[in-house]
């Protein structure tokens, strides 16, 4: 059976990522679903991601940048291989000890991560769709026309 | 540098400067100039999309994701024309009695701040929702808190047109939300004050301040500045600092005037607040109706927590849940069955708990959890889930619980299942909107920043009038209790001020 990682490799396969290829396999390990996108949804998760960090300072991109690296090269370490190769079980564990550690700087780094893999993720108008999270500016008027 | 000339200027225009602005300008009328100089830009009647992310880069700070130095507390505030109180949800809230003793400021009485706050009340439009208004997210709060026998309160909101579209921290698509915005910025335009948007002051120097226009950027919501782009010297015989509990000492501190004011950064707190999510069997309204009508505030005193109704979008839930993967996912699947509890820990002042800046002069928030903080977001969390099941949930997500999904069967276990050491950096999402204090007032310099008409103190032409005032946690929504003290301000100023202005 196809792994959601491969499935995920496969649907994303055409398109080109604009981050670092760890960050697809960051969001689907942490919203499964995500391995259904197809490419051009992809680039609207990394589109939203890219414009939400050019608003914050520069030591944090660089940190995140950085805390990227570290998710796809540790796991070398304990499996041979980089996150990206991994199984989605092993990446969910691997995900998890970060989520655990005892370090602060590394517990509040997989945080900002995962924040802004959601964002990526459920920032989509088509995400919030899916939910059934359905706004309206006209409030009650829509709801009890 | 471009050269400007006014008798008063000042520095943002949220709930305290716009406030001011507004109270000052019949000064106008003798032919006083003011200026307000604010950061942010001034959003177009039809650009409030309702847009999660669009909305929140444009309106707030690092597009809401403004974080302490450890990481481990969002913290948002508004940049706008009109501050925080375009995206506040609008609950207006007088200031308990006890608060302001316990505050202890010579010369400030509750009476007056109750007097005050009325005032802006009436302006604002402050009224209950009737029945027909509220939602199932709400109802469901109350009839949980009725069942466990707890005082629920409804919630006197400043709303005019509300629609119920819930978009309220989006900033409203309908105008409805009276903040200043809407209401005191526009007439103390009126009144010829002029209003300058996209413009960061840099620092203060001797009665006059250094500020920079930008420019709009591409794509970029809100009118330009009514100022070309480019850096201005602003001379003002007073100027009046109202940047926001973070802005605001910030300011002073770039300034160079922490030596001679050894409190000035100190004193921050901000209502560090966890939302939380339950799931019911059913869909129920939640998405469409105001988000805050009721709120719980019988245990402030004994455990330090309030507990208020809330609704949030799906970026914010999705942050809230801890965890990820299929758990999750479930949650978020559930949005038309989610009910929703905002837990709020009223903090108190602690020596680490401050705003610096770093060697740019940006601000720095440096927050730590106290032990009774941790102890009031854990009883709060344990209160919301019992409330939850109350309602009638079928389960709850605790994120300091390890799974953090509690089922109804469970609910008997809450108080072993919470661990208070969860509420540590990069673990449990916590985030504040209540920021207060860092310019507190006191009597001198070595208890405070300023007197209790935000006069800094040694600094006779510098004033401060927002929430940095607080000398301690409001324990409740703060806003008006901002524009009651703001009143106060402006309103020395139009008594007393005329040495500073003759230029004495
Ligand atoms: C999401 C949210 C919901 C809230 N809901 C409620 C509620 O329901 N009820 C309630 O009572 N309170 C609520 N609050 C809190 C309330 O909005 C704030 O406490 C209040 O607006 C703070 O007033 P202020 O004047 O201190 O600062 P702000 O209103 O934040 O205004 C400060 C202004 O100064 C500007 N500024 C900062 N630095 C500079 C600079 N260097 N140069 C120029 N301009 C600068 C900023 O852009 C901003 O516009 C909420 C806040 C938020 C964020
Ligand atoms: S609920 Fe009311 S006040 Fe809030 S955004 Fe909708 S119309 Fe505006």
């Amino acid at each position: 059976m196809e792994t959601r990682s491969e499935a995920a490799a496969a649907s994303a396969g055409a398109a080109p990522s604009l981050l670092p290829p760890v960050f697809r396999a960051i969001v689907s390990t942490v919203v499964p679903a995500a391995t259904e996108l197809d490419g051009e949804a992809w680039l609207e998760v990394e589109r939203l991601v890219i414009d939400s960090l050019q608003q914050r300072p520069r030591a944090l991109q660089r940190r995140l940048r950085l805390f990227l690296t570290l998710v796809q090269w540790l796991p070398a370490l304990r499996y041979g291989r980089p996150f990206t190769s991994l199984d989605d079980e092993r990446r969910a564990r691997v995900l998890a000890r970060l989520r655990d550690h005892s370090i602060d700087l590394i517990r509040v780094g997989f945080w900002g991560v995962r924040t802004l893999a959601l964002l990526g993720y459920y920032g989509r108008d088509a995400a919030a769709r899916a939910i059934g999270y359905r706004p309206r500016h006209d409030g009650w008027d829509a709801f009890r026309p | 540098m471009n050269e400007r000339g006014y008798d008063i200027v000042i520095i943002g225009s949220g709930a305290g400067g716009g406030t001011v602005a507004q109270e000052l300008a019949p000064l106008c009328r003798d032919g006083i100039r003011i200026v307000v100089l604010e950061k942010g830009p001034k959003l177009a009647e039809n650009e409030f999309s309702g847009r999660e992310i669009e909305m929140a880069q444009a309106l707030y700070e690092d597009g809401g994701g403004f974080l302490t130095s450890d990481g481990g507390l969002t913290l948002a505030m508004g940049v706008a024309y009109g501050g925080s109180t375009v995206v506040y949800t609008g609950t207006s809230l007088i200031a308990p009695s006890r608060v302001i003793a316990g505050w202890n400021v010579p010369g400030l009485s509750h009476s007056e701040i109750e007097r005050r706050s009325r005032k802006f009340m009436e302006q604002n439009n402050v009224h209950f929702l009737t029945d027909d208004l509220i939602n199932e997210n709400n109802q469901l709060f109350v009839k949980g808190c009725r069942r466990l026998g707890y005082n629920v309160q409804q919630f006197p909101v400043n709303l005019l047109g509300c629609r119920g579209s819930s978009l309220c921290n989006l900033g409203c698509p309908n105008l409805a939300k009276q903040g200043t915005h809407r209401v005191q910025l526009p007439e103390a335009e009126r009144g010829g004050v002029e209003v300058v948007t996209r413009c960061e002051v840099e620092r203060l120097d001797e009665r006059s301040v250094v500020a920079t226009v930008r420019p709009r950027g591409v794509d970029e919501k809100g009118g330009p500045s009514s100022w070309e782009p480019g850096t201005y010297r602003v001379h003002g015989k007073i100027v009046v600092v109202c940047a926001g509990a973070v802005g605001s000492p910030a300011l002073l501190l770039r300034s160079r005037l922490g030596a001679a004011l050894p409190r000035l950064g100190h004193g921050f707190t901000c209502h560090p607040a966890l939302i939380l999510v339950a799931e019911h069997n059913r869909p129920i309204t939640n998405f469409v109706g105001h988000p805050k009508s009721y709120y719980l505030d019988q245990f402030v005193e004994s455990d330090g927590y309030v507990l208020e109704t809330c609704m949030y979008f799906p970026f914010t839930t999705a942050k809230s849940l801890s965890g990820f993967g299929a758990p999750h996912a479930e949650f978020m699947e559930a949005f038309p069955r989610l009910q929703m509890i905002l837990v709020l820990a009223c903090d108190h002042p602690a020596p680490e708990n401050r705003v610096t800046v770093d060697r740019a002069g940006h601000p720095v928030v440096h927050y730590r959890f106290t032990p009774a903080v941790k102890r009031a977001l854990a009883s709060g969390t344990a209160a919301a889930a019992r409330i939850f099941f109350a309602a009638g949930a079928r389960r709850v997500h605790v994120p300091a619980a390890r799974p953090p999904t509690v089922e109804a069967e469970r609910a008997e276990r809450l108080d072993d299942l919470i661990d208070e050491d969860r509420f540590r950096p990069g673990d449990v999402t916590v985030s504040a909107a209540h920021l207060q204090g860092g310019c507190g007032m006191g009597l001198t310099a070595r208890d405070s920043v300023t007197d209790s008409f935000g006069r800094v103190h040694g600094v006779p032409w510098l004033f401060v009038a927002d929430a940095s005032l607080f000398p301690d946690s409001v324990e409740i929504n703060p806003y008006l209790t901002i524009m009651a003290l703001a009143d106060r301000v402006a309103q020395w100023i139009r008594q007393n001020g005329r040495d500073l202005l003759a230029g004495a």
